[in-house]
């Protein structure tokens, strides 16, 4: 327990200290590379906006990706049960996949100008929601018939075989792909939250940060972020322990 | 009306591939008595996998019948048990549950304590006590395959069907499951059908061994063991057993088209 906590958080400590050895000893400005010591002090400076952004950051993240788990998971579904759909979907998911989302967010920010919120929920959710998709469809359609026929042969009906077979084997691809998700979805955010004029999320404090010349709050931004995409991904880690948990072998 | 419980009649079925039709079976005829355990034995993809899934009421032959205790096969029926060489067992339930499962599907009219105590007895039966609460991944293919055994059994099905469920096991290990299933069977009876490679596999758990024909199968040849019943394996060392082995060889290598129709006896 004591070194499941002492060592990532000395090695954190460590890249800290390096981090600002190295601006010390090349004698950087804080405009061209902040140094940790810089970043305290740019966060206490404006605590109460990290707190707002960072919340309005966090909760339209989490809805994106909320809605990327529906839709992923229905389009999973129908991709996974039926080879048809599976053939006439996957060419259009994957060329809606191979656009770069960036490249998307000026269209949407135009589209829906002013409707902050659901701009930057639309962005997160686009990016996100593909690899839960194709992970729902390849772990259903790669089912071995014989754990289909078990149930089958008793009279089951499909919904019985999606419940009690189908969902809880395809829990452990699904939560791999949550992972993936969580962090696009940031990204997606982010993004938004960057190019919408008069946004807001920790995205609009690190482009006013950029405005203002104020690099280590740039910086301090960055961390905040790193923070966020941390508490996130551990959310999903400790559902995927419950949920999930039966595809973790004990080391032996 | 028929005197069989399980009465397959003239059943022709092909699959459908991209290179056309694929017969399988051809003029298939298999029946077994009520009580009775039949194996079926032929060369690799005879369509012996199509027969288990055709009374299992999965899927349906082109031609033909496949009747179950006296009534024709439409369907899925919860009167059929099925154990196939992959134990299929849920990784996430215990063992226990995993046997539980076709009881979440077909009505019962145990209680919940009795059909927990009819896995546990079954369990038992099989060696698995102490087992209850593992996982699957906690145990060997051997005790997998026994578990997977009571599940096919908890609800106490009419039929029995087994797609060559000690096919991966190694040799001490399948020797060792066959004597439980001769316990198993004393204790819960059932009718059998035991689709399988293994020539004395056949002769030792089944009382007709069924010889298919090469693709397209058809019924090529039948033979009754003498003494049914439990056994012990000694049983396979006697000159009755390898005179019957013998014979079962040759029907194979006619099946296969290795030897000639007329070689046989």
């Amino acid at each position: 327990m004591v070194q499941k906590i002492a060592v990532p958080l000395i090695a954190v400590l460590i890249f800290l200290l390096l981090w600002e050895l190295l601006v010390w000893a090349n004698g950087w400005p804080n405009y061209k590379m902040a140094s940790p010591s810089d970043l305290w002090p740019a966060f206490w400076r404006f605590r109460e906006l990290f707190f707002v952004m960072g919340w309005d950051t966090l909760w339209r993240t989490v809805v994106g990706l909320l809605l990327a788990i529906v839709f992923g998971v229905g389009l999973g579904m129908i991709m996974g049960f039926s080879r048809i759909m599976r053939d006439a979907l996957y060419p259009l998911l994957v060329g809606f996949n191979a656009i770069p989302k960036a490249t998307v967010v000026p269209i949407i920010a135009l589209m829906f100008v002013g409707a902050h919120d659901f701009n930057t929920i639309l962005i997160a959710f686009m990016i996100s929601f593909f690899p839960i998709a194709v992970s729902v469809s390849i772990g259903l359609s790669t089912l071995e018939p014989e754990y289909r026929d078990i149930l089958r042969s008793l009279g089951a009906s499909k919904l019985d075989i999606f419940w009690k077979i189908a969902l809880p084997k395809t829990l452990p691809e699904f939560f791999g792909a949550l992972k993936v998700s969580v962090t696009l979805a940031f990204i997606g955010t982010n993004l938004m939250e960057i190019v919408s004029p008069h946004g807001r999320g920790l995205g609009a404090l690190f482009d006013s940060g950029k405005t203002n010349s104020d690099y280590p709050l740039m910086f301090a931004v960055l961390i905040a972020l790193a923070f966020l995409g941390i508490v996130l991904y551990y959310v999903v880690v400790a559902l995927e322990k419950v949920f999930a948990g039966w595809a973790e072998r004990s080391p032996t | 009306m028929t005197e069989y419980l399980i009465d397959i009649k003239d059943v022709t079925h092909a699959y459908q591939t991209q290179s056309g039709p694929l017969p399988v079976l051809d003029g298939l005829n298999v029946s077994v008595p009520e009580g009775g355990f039949a194996a079926v034995v032929g060369p690799s993809g005879c369509g012996k996998s199509t027969l288990t899934r055709l009374i299992a009421g999965l899927m349906k032959p082109d031609a033909g019948e496949v009747w179950l205790h006296g009534e024709p096969v439409k369907g899925p029926r919860a009167t059929v048990g099925m154990a196939f060489q992959n134990p299929v067992l849920l990784e996430w339930r215990s063992i226990l549950k995993n046997v539980l499962l076709p009881l979440e599907i077909v009505h019962s009219k145990l209680s919940r304590r009795e059909q927990e105590e009819r896995a546990r007895r079954l369990l038992a039966l099989v060696g698995l006590e102490g087992f209850e609460d593992k996982r699957p991944s906690e145990l060997s293919g051997g005790m997998r395959q026994r578990a997977s055994l009571c599940r096919a059994l908890i609800h106490q099905p009419e039929v029995l069907i087994l797609d060559e469920p000690f096919g991966a096991l190694d040799a001490f290990t399948r020797e060792d499951l066959w004597q439980i299933m001769h316990r198993v069977k004393e204790e819960e009876p059932f009718t059998g059908v035991l689709i399988t490679h293994d020539l004395r596999e056949s002769i030792f758990l089944a009382d007709e061994v069924i010889v298919l024909s090469g693709r397209p199968a058809h019924t090529q040849y039948r033979l009754t063991v003498p003494d049914t019943g439990p056994r012990d394996l000694d049983h396979l060392y006697t000159p009755e057993a390898a005179e019957m082995l013998n014979v079962l060889r040759h029907q194979i290598e006619i099946a296969q088209g290795r030897a000639p129709a007329e070689a046989a006896e």
